[in-house]
Formats: structure tokens, sequence, C-alpha cells
């Protein structure tokens, strides 16, 4: 790029923050510098595609729901999984890449999705530890992104939040029930609540001195608090509803400090989550699998729909 | 053939009879009457609608940011065009 | 057979057989062709877990035993379910998914017609709200029926097999015994042989359209009526109610 150039896009990179800092939204058609495009395909794709590689760990228990009332809301809620993932990549593509494309990345493995899902979901109670924590820190996270600058991403927030309310509820629904009922389900319910504290907390991300360039990503509001705050609130919130239904954080250095106001927490197992995010948790290789095989399955449905569609538009020309 | 997640084709909801139809995202359907049965079970399923408009997204033409200025400024200047310009004495009714 | 015998072995035909092909449909879950299509399977599976509460708790207060829908979704055994044997068949490819659908669709879009004036208010109260949906079903299956079966020829050929393979299963869906005279007699139910008329003026001409044919046997299975199932239904309760049998005591 010659001089000019150069002094025209840092015209429009002046341009494009002072309308951020002013609190204006960034539309699809606008300049944006293209590490802000790059990011925001990065974020937002990683986002659908946790929601869709979501699916999975619920979806296998939907068949086995414990009575009719718990499967149609189990029902309703992956489907409003199903349905968030399509607002994320519906956002993504207006940022020029196709949802082939995007997919193509998960399928092979370029594209990551939520450490989370690499958990297996062993028993019943599951079900209710996911709503419960990992759609809790989710909507954390969302909560936050929603007041981001990127007009297409903040808007499928607001409306994923609004619609994952009943999905965190839900959850604690199910725990309370488990917690409150038979020995065995109170088991049941306080080994979900071991297995499911520590993935979740670490799904917010890696601790603030880990987490690289933040500054020009919070100055762009791509990002728009830190990994370790959000991660504090969702323990802040978190630990009371665990009390309040008798259940206990799986941490023996937790401690609530009464000048901060906070609970403190005890070391998180970060070689865990690297691993994890490598693909070497407990689920990786399934889930990838999963995905590749329904789309691998799913190629001549597509196929032949779209050779009708043509069929039908030729005879009608 | 090569594989393709169909068109996409943008939604459009009218909430309620009376008012607007309303641009809510899109949806990638074959052809436009899985459009809209997909736009139906996308975002109508809290009941947000009435009726369902989809068209093929790239039918729609739309001016760019660059136009904002030379579209849109020139009627800031034409505060005529707004009934509150008027000064009517009090007491003058059905105005 | 008494009335109440007879409507309590009626109610179990029309809730059994939404919640297994429910069930069915739910097992896509996460694996559908195409994301938009995940979202309307679970949709349609949605509704007829919903149509399967209502008809089986409205089941359980006509025994008047004091068991509830659960009870009965999830503590009678293989013998005992009154599902038709189409909806148990295991989902297959895609194509097989959607001919049941199709096929059981239809069917019910008119019973569930003729159901909406049963002398039975309840019933008919139910058959009104579930007709609304099943509308909405068959209008989403007769599109596949032409996508899939006029699509390309490797669709095609799935398509014809299915049919082939499914069309044994829709002759019991018009068996009458004597549940079916009790209630036809009161007003209760509708006469299958109508239903069957209606049927299948409908699925020929969707069929043919959908450039396929009716397979030429004219075997076809029957037993559902006395709860003589395929094999696959064992498989299906088994894993349906594993939690809910497992813990006897449970309240969830």
């Amino acid at each position: 790029m010659n001089f000019i150039g150069i002094m025209e896009d840092e015209k429009k990179l002046a341009a494009f923050e002072a309308k951020i800092a002013s609190g204006q939204k960034i539309e699809p058609k606008d300049w944006m510098p293209e590490a802000y495009r790059k990011q925001l395909i990065r974020m937002m794709s990683q986002h659908a595609h946790s929601e869709i590689v979501g699916m999975l760990p619920e979806g296998n228990w939907i068949t086995r729901a414990p009575n009719l009332r718990r499967k149609a809301i189990l029902l309703a809620k992956v489907q409003d999984e199903a349905g968030h993932g399509l607002y994320l990549y519906s956002a993504t593509e207006t940022l020029g890449i196709d949802r082939t494309e995007l997919l193509d990345q998960l399928h092979t493995g370029k594209a990551k999705y939520s450490s989370i899902f690499n958990y297996p979901t062993l028993t019943w109670a599951d079900i209710g530890a996911i709503g419960w924590l990992v759609d809790g820190a989710a909507i954390m996270n969302q909560t936050a992104l929603a007041r981001g600058s990127y007009g297409p991403y903040s808007r499928a927030m607001v409306r994923i939040c609004k619609e994952e309310s009943f999905h965190n509820r839900q959850g604690y629904e199910i725990m309370m029930h488990l917690a409150q009922g038979t020995p065995e389900q109170k088991a049941m319910a306080q080994d979900a609540l071991n297995r499911w504290w520590w993935p979740s907390i670490m799904m917010l991300g890696p601790s603030d001195d880990q987490s690289p360039n933040s500054d020009q990503l919070m100055r762009w509001k791509v990002k728009m608090e830190s990994n370790d705050a959000i991660r504090q609130r969702f323990i802040d919130r978190t630990v009371p509803q665990a009390d309040f239904i008798g259940l206990s954080i799986p941490d023996k250095d937790l401690k609530f400090n009464e000048q901060t106001g906070h609970y403190e927490h005890g070391p998180i197992n970060w070689e865990e989550f690297f691993e994890v995010i490598k693909g070497n948790g407990p689920c990786n290789a399934k889930r990838l699998k999963a995905r590749n095989d329904a789309d691998k399955k799913g190629r001549w449905v597509r196929d032949a729909a779209m050779a009708y569609a043509e069929k039908k538009k030729a005879k009608a020309a | 053939m090569t594989d393709t997640q169909w068109p996409v084709w943008e939604v459009f909801v009218q909430a309620n009879p009376g008012i607007p139809h309303k641009h809510v995202g899109n949806v990638h359907a074959a052809d436009a009457e899985m459009a809209i049965q997909n736009a139906r079970d996308v975002y109508t399923r809290r009941s947000e609608g009435i009726s369902i408009w989809v068209v093929p997204a790239n039918s729609i033409s739309a001016s760019s940011p660059e136009d904002q200025g030379s579209f849109f400024e020139p009627s800031n200047d034409k505060p005529y065009r707004h009934p509150t310009f008027y000064k009517i004495p009090e007491g003058v009714k059905y105005l | 057979m008494t009335l109440q015998q007879a409507k309590f072995q009626y109610l179990l035909r029309l809730g059994d057989s939404s919640l297994i092909i429910g069930h069915r449909l739910s097992e896509w879950c996460g694996s559908g062709p195409i994301l938009e299509e995940d979202i309307a399977l679970i949709n349609i599976a949605l509704d007829f877990v919903g149509n399967a509460t209502a008809f089986l708790g409205y089941a359980a207060t006509v025994e008047g035993n004091g068991r509830t829908e659960d009870d009965l979704a999830y503590l009678r055994n293989e013998r005992e379910f009154r599902n038709l044997l189409i909806t148990e068949q295991p989902n297959g490819d895609y194509a097989s998914t959607i001919t049941r659908q199709f096929l059981y669709d239809v069917y019910t879009y008119y019973l569930y017609d003729a159901l909406k004036s049963s002398k039975d208010e309840t019933i008919a109260a139910l058959a009104t709200k579930s007709h609304k949906e099943i509308t909405y079903h068959l209008r989403h299956t007769t599109e596949w029926m032409y996508r899939l079966g006029d699509g390309t020829a490797e669709s095609h050929e799935r398509m014809q097999n299915a049919m082939n393979d499914l069309w044994m299963f829709t002759g019991e869906m018009f068996d009458m015994d004597e549940v079916d005279q009790t209630l036809i007699k009161e007003g209760v139910a509708p006469d299958l042989n109508k239903i069957k008329e209606q049927w299948e003026a409908h699925v020929k001409p969707v069929i043919a359209e959908a450039t396929l044919q009716i397979p030429s046997y004219n075997f076809k299975q029957k037993g559902s009526r006395e709860g003589k199932h395929s094999e696959h239904l064992g498989f299906l309760l088994a894993e349906m109610q594993s939690v809910h049998r497992a813990f006897p005591d449970a309240k969830w």
C-alpha cells in the first residue's frame, strides 16, 4: 500500500474508533480494520460452534429424561441452542464468510468451540448442572457481549440472552429437585456439581495474565470485560445458590472475603484447560466425529433439496 | 455438485396486526416454501409473529455507508417539513 | 367392554403413538442434515411429546386408578403399549424418517379431524389443538416427499427403498376391533374405513408427484392393537424408561 493509502486507512481507523467510543454500533458495510473483522469471525464462529456442539451432550439425555415434563423442557432447550447457533452463524456471515466455510473449519478441527462440551454427561443430574452452571457462566459472558460494538453480534446476543434465562432456571430447578429428593438423587446432584464446577469456571477463559492483547479488543468493544472479572461475578452469584439447596462447591479453599465482598477460590487447574483446548479432553474426538458424521450423512439430503429447487425453477421459467 | 448450506433468505416478521414487518435475521433454505417454514421454526418459537416474509438475500439492494452524507443530510435543513416548524396562535383548533 | 375400558384403550393408542414417534424424532437431535432441519425436527418432536402428555394424562383420568401420564409412559412394559407399529420403526436414513412421518401424518390429519367432533369433549378439545400442529407437520413432510422423491437419483432410490420398507406398516392403522365398535356407537371415535378412504386419496397423488411407486405387495403387518410389536420397541422403552425405573421412589 502506498503512502496515501496508509494515510487514508489511518483516517478511517480514527473515525472507526471514535464511532465506537461514542457508543455507536459498527454495521456490516461500514469500514473496519482487518484485525477487527478477523477477531470477530474467530469469536463469533467459535460461539456458534459451541452452541451446535453443545447440543450433543444434552441431546444425549432427551430420550432418557425421567418424566414427560422434563423431556419437553429439555427438547425446547436444545432446540434453542440450535436456534442460537443459527443466529450466530448468520451474524458471522455478515462479515463476508459463508456458513459452508465456517462449518468446514469446525469439521476439520481448525476452529475451536467451548472447552466445556468436551466433558461427558454421565447422569441425569448433569443436565441440571449444565443448565445451572454452564448456561449460568455463558449468560455472564453473553450479557457483557450484548454491549459490544458489532451490530449483528450484539443484536444476536440480546436475543440469545432473553431466551437463555429459562435455561439457567430449569437447570437450577432440576438440581433443586434432586437435592431435596432421595439420598441417591442428592448424591447424584452433588456428584454432578463436583464434576462440572471446575470446567464451568474454566470455560470463561484463561486468567487475565495469560490472555494477551486484550487492550485493543476492549477499546474496540469486541471484548467487554476481562475473563477474571466475569469469572468472579459468576462465582459470587453461584456459591449462595449452591448453599441454598444444600450442595457444596468442590473447592476446599473457597472463602468469602468480608472486606472485598467477593469469594476467593482455590487454584484453577489450567493445565487441564489447555489440554482440553488442544483436543485432549474426554470427548473431543467423539464430539467432532458426531458433527462430521451428521454433515456427511446429510450431504445427499442437501443436494436433493437443491436439485429439486432448480428443477422446479427451470420448469417455471 | 458442490456441497452447500443452501442460499440465504432474509426474514421479516410481523409481530401484531397493523404494524409493519420487521427484519429479524435470516435462514438458509433451498426454496421459498422451505425458507418460510424455517423462518417460522427459528424466529417464532415464542409466539413472536403472525406473518412472515422471506426474501432471497441476494435480491436485496442497499445504500452504502459512504452515501450517508449525500443521501440523508440534505433533509436536515428542511425543518419546514415538520409540523412543529409552524407557530399557531393559542385557541386555534384542529390544525 | 364398557365405554370406560374402550376409551382407556383408545387413549393409549393415541398417546402411545405420539410418544413413540416423538421419541424417534428426538433421536435426530444434533444430527439432522442441516441446522434448520434439526430445529424443525425438534419442533415436531416437541409437539408429539405435548400431545402424548395430554392424551396419556386423560387416559389416566379415565382409568381412575390414581396413575399419572408418567406412570403410563414409564412403567408399562412392551406388551402393554398400543402405539402403531409404524411409529416405532427406526429412523434409518432421512428418507425413511420422512416417509414414515408422511404416511403417519396423513393418517393423523384425517383421524384428528374426525375426532374434533367426538362426543367426548376432552377428546374433541385435544384433537382440535393437535390438528393445527398436524396440519403444519404434514405441510413440512409433504414438501420433503417431493424434494427427496424427485431430487437426485440417489435421493429417489433411498425414498423408494423407504417406501418399500414402510408400506407394510400402514395396513393396521385402519384395523378396528371391539374398542372401536364401542366408541363408534357412542360417537366418541370415527369409523376407520372412512379415514382409510381419505388417507388413500391423499397419499396416492403425493407419492405419484414425488415420482415414487407404491409397492406391489399386499402383505401388511399387524399387531399393535394387541400390543404385539416389532423387536424395536423393547430397546426404545429400555432407553426411555431407564432413569425413571432406576429410581422408583424419586420425584423429578
